[in-house]
C-alpha cells in the first residue's frame, strides 16, 4: 500500500484526508482494480450510503465488490458468486471465488482478491490449530469468530489497513447448517439467506420474496441461481459464476455442474 | 529420589454399564514421611468428567488448575461442556507442550461421553495416550492396582457393584504399597 505518501489532491471518492500519525493514506486509486472498487474511511468508521438500513452498512465498511450470495436451506447452504473476468483472455478456471476453509466450511467473498486469499489461508491455519489441541473438527462458530478476530485486528493495529473483503461463511455442523457473514470491521452475523456486493439491495429484496423456512437445499440452489440473473449484467452462464454447496454429509462441494435449464427459466 | 515417588499416589478409573467409577488414595507424603491424609486427586471438570492425577502432588494441582481454566474458557466461548475425548486430546496437546521439562504427572481421565457411555484413558508423563475399555490405573501402587483390577474386573458392572469392585481393588493394591493408602476416595458416575 502506500509508504506515508501525500495524498492525492482531490481524491476521487470523497475520501477523508490522512490521519495524524501514522500518515497512512489509501487513495481509492490505489485500491482500484478492474470490475470493482473500494471506497472506505481510513480510520474513522463512519457510515455511508443510502438509509437502508443494511447492516454491515451500519458498521461503517460498504464492500462494492462482485455480487455474491448464501442462502441456507433445511439440509444444507449454498453460496454462490457471479465471476466476472476482465477479459475473455483470462483462463477462467484458474480463478476460484469459492473456497474451502475445513473439509466442511466453504466461504465466498465480495471485495479484493488478495486480501481474501490472505484471509483463506490464515482461516485455514487456525481450523487446523484447533482440530491439533483438540482432535475434533472446529465448529463453524468459533471459525467465524476467529477469523472476525483477525479482521478486527486489522482495523486496530497500527500500519496495516482492514481487510477489503466481506465473507460469507458456510458450513454444516453439530449444529445443523450455518451461514455467516464477516465484514471489515469484524463484525458478524449468521443469516438465513443474505447478498453481498454491488448489487446488494435488490438481491436482498428478490430473496426476502423467495426464502421459506423448510427450503429444500435443490431449491435453494435454484433460487441463488435466479438470484444472480437478477443483477447479472450480461449473458449468465456456467461459465462466469460460481457456487458451492454443503449438504447433511458435512463435505463442502464445489458445483461444476448445473442444469443449464435453469439458465433460461424466468 | 524418584520423582514419581515422591508423594506417594494411588489412581483407578473402570467402566460400567452407562457408568465410570474414579477413585484415588488419600494420602500426602513427603517420602517416608505422612503429610496428609486427605488429599484430593481426583478433580472435577465438568458434571461428567473427571480427571484423577497421580505422581508429583504439586504438579497434579497446577496441571488441575490449567486445565479447569482451559475448560472454562471452552465452555464460554462453544457454550456446552467438552467431550472426554477432546479434553483428553487437550490434556495430552498440554502435557506433550512440556515435553522437555515435563509435569510429572499420570493423568487418568474419566468421563460420561455422548449418549452417556463411559470413556476412561490415560496417559504418561507427556502426553501418550491409552485408551482402555474396561479399567485404567496409574500411581505407586499401579502395578498391584494392574493385577487387583484384572482379577477382580467383570464388564457392564452395575453402579452398585462397580463401587465394591473398585474399592476393594483399591483398598487391597494401596495395601501393598507403602507410599499410598489412608483411605480411598470413590466417586460414581
Amino acid at each position: 500500500w502506500a509508504t506515508a505518501s501525500t495524498p492525492s489532491p482531490s481524491p476521487p471518492s470523497g475520501l477523508c484526508s490522512p490521519p495524524p500519525p501514522p500518515p497512512l493514506s489509501i487513495g481509492s486509486d490505489q485500491v482500484r482494480c478492474r470490475g470493482f472498487d473500494l471506497t472506505f474511511p481510513p480510520i474513522s468508521l463512519q457510515p455511508v450510503g443510502e438509509a437502508g438500513a443494511d447492516r454491515a452498512r451500519a458498521h461503517g465498511r460498504r464492500i462494492s465488490g462482485q455480487t455474491s450470495l448464501g442462502i441456507k436451506a433445511a439440509n444444507g447452504v449454498v453460496i454462490a458468486t457471479e465471476k466476472k473476468l476482465p477479459s475473455i483472455l483470462v483462463d477462467e478456471t484458474s480463478v476460484q471465488k469459492i473456497q474451502s476453509l475445513t473439509p466442511n466450511i466453504g466461504v465466498v467473498y465480495s471485495g479484493m482478491g488478495p486480501d481474501f486469499r490472505v484471509l483463506v489461508r490464515k482461516s485455514r491455519k487456525q481450523a487446523q490449530q484447533y482440530y491439533r489441541l483438540y482432535k475434533e473438527t472446529i465448529p463453524v462458530t468459533q471459525l467465524v469468530r476467529e477469523t472476525a478476530a483477525v479482521m478486527q485486528e486489522f482495523t486496530q493495529s497500527g500500519g496495516v489497513r482492514p481487510f477489503g473483503v466481506s465473507l460469507l461463511i458456510a458450513g454444516y455442523d453439530d449444529n445443523g447448517p450455518q451461514l455467516y457473514q464477516v465484514d471489515p470491521s469484524g463484525s458478524y452475523f449468521s443469516w438465513k439467506a443474505s447478498a453481498m456486493g454491488k448489487n446488494v439491495s435488490n438481491a436482498k429484496t428478490f430473496l426476502e420474496k423467495r426464502y421459506t423456512e423448510d427450503m429444500e437445499l435443490d431449491d435453494a440452489i435454484h433460487t441463488a441461481i435466479l438470484t444472480l440473473k437478477e443483477g447479472y449484467e450480461g449473458q449468465i452462464s456456467a461459465n462466469n459464476i460460481e457456487i458451492g454447496v454443503i449438504r447433511a454429509d458435512r463435505e463442502f462441494k464445489y458445483v461444476y455442474k448445473v442444469n443449464y435449464a435453469v439458465f433460461t427459466a424466468t | 529420589p524418584q520423582i514419581f515417588e515422591y508423594n506417594g499416589s494411588a489412581v483407578v478409573a473402570m467402566v460400567g454399564k452407562n457408568c465410570f467409577a474414579i477413585a484415588s488414595d488419600r494420602r500426602l507424603g513427603v517420602q517416608l514421611q505422612t503429610v496428609a491424609t486427605d488429599f484430593q486427586r481426583v478433580f472435577k471438570i465438568h458434571g461428567k468428567l473427571y480427571i484423577g492425577l497421580s505422581g508429583l502432588a504439586t504438579d497434579a494441582q497446577t496441571l488441575y488448575q490449567r486445565l479447569a481454566f482451559k475448560h472454562k474458557l471452552y465452555q464460554l466461548r462453544e457454550e456446552r461442556d467438552m467431550k472426554p475425548e477432546t479434553f483428553a486430546s487437550l490434556v495430552s496437546a498440554l502435557l506433550y507442550e512440556k515435553r522437555f521439562g515435563p509435569y510429572f504427572c499420570q493423568p487418568i481421565i474419566a468421563g460420561l461421553g455422548e449418549k452417556d457411555q463411559p470413556f476412561i484413558c490415560t496417559m504418561d508423563c507427556i502426553g501418550a495416550k491409552e485408551l482402555a475399555k474396561d479399567f485404567v490405573v496409574s500411581g505407586t501402587a499401579s502395578e498391584s492396582l494392574y493385577g487387583a483390577c484384572e482379577s477382580m474386573y467383570k464388564p457392564d458392572m452395575e453402579p452398585e457393584e462397580l463401587f465394591e469392585t473398585i474399592s476393594q481393588a483399591l483398598l487391597s493394591s494401596v495395601d501393598r504399597d507403602c507410599l499410598s493408602g489412608w483411605g480411598g476416595y470413590v466417586l460414581i458416575v
